[in-house]
């Protein structure tokens, strides 16, 4: 595939605000200290009357955000996923999950692809925080076409949303004229009989080059985008159980509490088959170029394509 | 300038009811916290009764001053007056605590008309008190955001973002009133982790500082007022209180912190309470 066009989903993001400050004028949008990483700053050039810059003070900034949607505003708000969704818990939780307050949880650098800055800030436990708190809506947008449409449909929708954002360039994978999104509806990317590859977020593009590989293989796999990660799509994945008979989860994220125990648990509740989940194994990270740090936890094709070869082989 | 003493009596007399349903809603729950809600009801009275520009039959009312009970473990205290000032039946007050009832055990701003914000957390209400605040700014409306806070609560450090970001952002339609009764869960706040000096910290933080008897209508007044005079900054009023006020085994012990009468209890508090206000009522 030559020419694949990459962009990082925390540009999406403030692409996306941009568009939106002269869409709705009740979108404020507040950061700790990061507009220039998380491209909240993209708003804030375009709109800085609207823009709140809380300073290094995360827990803080949920709860002016919790105050600010009280008053009919609409917070989009920013920092590293480990800073909003880790420090922040707790007044994620008090403050907006339980009043369900209008805000929007907007958190970039998820994942161990934040690379050199090692452990400290790859947060590979943000989506089972999130997961956790009732009425919270948690989305994974697997590129940059779909993370701009995610930012729109929370503008749109009322209550609370917490999607995740990358640091690095993801390939361009949503390309098409008919592409549509909406909160809680998985997306067959390419059908197959024999497995059916569940990813979110970067690990969807992998999904998709480990398909190919199986294909080469004789392997027929599904690949379903599951971009939301609450509301899950339960009716998608149970057709795939039913179909294929085997799921290969894969995402960016601890094995516990996320996109891969959702799948587990509805598979374990509903329709029992075997599930293997990709994603980090009950560590911390470590410092170096994003790629090789994937690569070494095997979220890429070729662990993928090599964990749904043997699945299948199995069945 | 003094208060008018008609008016400074009534409050008083009010003040002594809500004192009445902080009692009744804790001892029918077999729970809660009447030492804090009792230090913080004469200032909660006037706000209710005097100050705030609300609207029972509209509580959600666009253009409302807004009230946010940081110190959400003195949820009897605001749900004593927000039923005295005819938000729900007076009534309703019994069923604190208990399951299907409206009144939470702390404050929920979508069960319970009348408050303005979810909070029992402790640290969490000045945030949202500044937001709500900015919002007006940016809306250029004209109501005002009181937010309540104990002085135990002052150990959280969201307590000191939230004021760094208000008087940073000249919040000066936002005033903060710290009960200061001097008693936490675990004792006096000096032997626990003491949050003094706090006029000053407040006043570091870019606050107009005001400290009053939290006891004495005429202060409780003069404090409000001048709050509403000064620009471009937040007011932090720090209320000197005494625990468990009103009722005379609760004055000042820390262990009513967060406990309930028993019946006998409850008999004497009523009686107490009752004869205060026969002779108000003189």
């Amino acid at each position: 595939m030559a020419d694949i066009i990459k962009k990082a989903t925390r540009e999406s993001y403030g692409e996306a605000l941009a568009e939106l400050a002269d869409v709705n004028k009740d979108i404020v949008v507040l950061d700790a200290d990061l507009a220039a990483a998380t491209k909240s700053g993209t708003f804030k050039k375009k709109c800085p009357e609207r823009f709140f810059d809380c300073g290094i003070a995360e827990a803080s900034l949920v709860g002016t955000a919790a105050g600010l949607a009280t008053c009919g505003k609409i917070p989009f708000i920013s920092s590293f996923a480990m800073f909003l969704a880790g420090r922040a818990f707790e007044q994620i939780r008090n403050s907006i999950g339980y009043p369900h307050l209008n805000v929007k949880l907007c958190a970039t650098h998820a994942g161990i692809s934040v690379g050199e800055d090692g452990a400290t800030h790859q947060c590979c436990e943000d989506i089972a925080l999130m997961r956790v708190i009732p009425g919270m809506v948690v989305v994974s947008p697997s590129d940059h076409i779909e993370a701009k449409a995610a930012v729109h449909a929370a503008a749109e929708y009322v209550g609370p949303v917490y999607i995740r954002f990358g640091r690095v360039a993801a390939p361009i994978i949503n390309d098409r004229p008919d592409y549509k999104f909406e909160f809680g509806k998985g997306v067959t990317m390419r059908d197959g009989r024999d497995v059916t590859i569940v990813a979110t977020g970067l690990m969807v593009a992998e999904a998709l080059k480990a398909a190919e590989t199986l294909a080469a293989d004789g392997i027929d796999a599904r690949v379903i985008n599951i971009h939301t990660i609450k509301p899950l799509d339960r009716e998608l994945i149970l057709k795939a159980i039913a179909e294929t008979g085997a799921i290969v989860t894969a995402e960016e994220h601890s094995v516990i509490g996320g996109l891969g125990e959702a799948v587990a648990s509805l598979a374990a509740e509903e329709a029992p088959c075997r599930v293997v989940k990709i994603g980090i194994n009950d560590k911390y990270g470590y410092s170096g170029p994003a790629a090789e740090l994937l690569k070494l936890e095997g979220l890429c094709a070729e662990n993928i394509a090599a964990k749904a070869k043997a699945l299948a082989q199995r069945k | 300038m003094q208060m008018n003493e008609a008016t400074k009596k009534e409050l008083m007399i009010t003040a002594c009811k809500i004192r009445m349903g902080i009692i009744e809603g804790v001892y029918n729950a077999r729970s809660g916290h009447p030492g804090g809600s009792l230090s913080m009801t004469d200032i909660l009275t006037y706000l209710y009764f005097k100050e705030l520009r609300i609207d029972p039959k509209n509580p959600r009312w666009p253009d409302r001053d807004r009230f946010v009970l940081s110190k959400g473990h003195c949820a009897p205290a605001i749900y004593s007056a927000l039923a005295h000032r005819g938000f729900f039946p007076v009534e309703e007050l019994k069923t604190l605590r208990k399951i299907g009832s409206r009144l939470q055990g702390h404050p929920d701003m979508k069960g319970t008309p009348g408050v303005d914000m979810t909070s029992g957390s402790l640290g969490q209400g000045v945030s949202a008190a500044g937001g709500m605040a900015l919002a007006g700014k940016l809306d250029n409306k004209d109501y005002r955001v009181y937010a309540f806070l104990g002085d135990g609560e002052l150990e959280e450090g969201q307590v000191w973002e939230a004021a760094m970001f208000a008087a940073h952002k000249k919040l000066d339609n936002l005033c903060v009133i710290v009960d200061f009764n001097g008693l936490q869960i675990d004792g006096p706040i000096t032997e626990v982790n003491s949050p003094l000096p706090i006029p000053e910290k407040y006043a570091a933080f870019g606050f107009n500082v005001i400290e009053i008897n939290a006891h004495d209508f005429d202060e409780i007044e003069a404090a409000f007022e001048q709050a509403k005079t000064v620009k471009g900054r937040p007011t932090a009023i720090i209320a000197h209180s005494q625990k468990g006020r009103g009722v005379s085994y609760m004055l000042d012990q820390v262990s009513w912190h967060g406990a309930a009468p028993n019946q006998e209890q409850y008999e004497i508090a009523m009686t107490e309470l009752n004869a205060q206000l026969a002779e108000l009522e003189k």
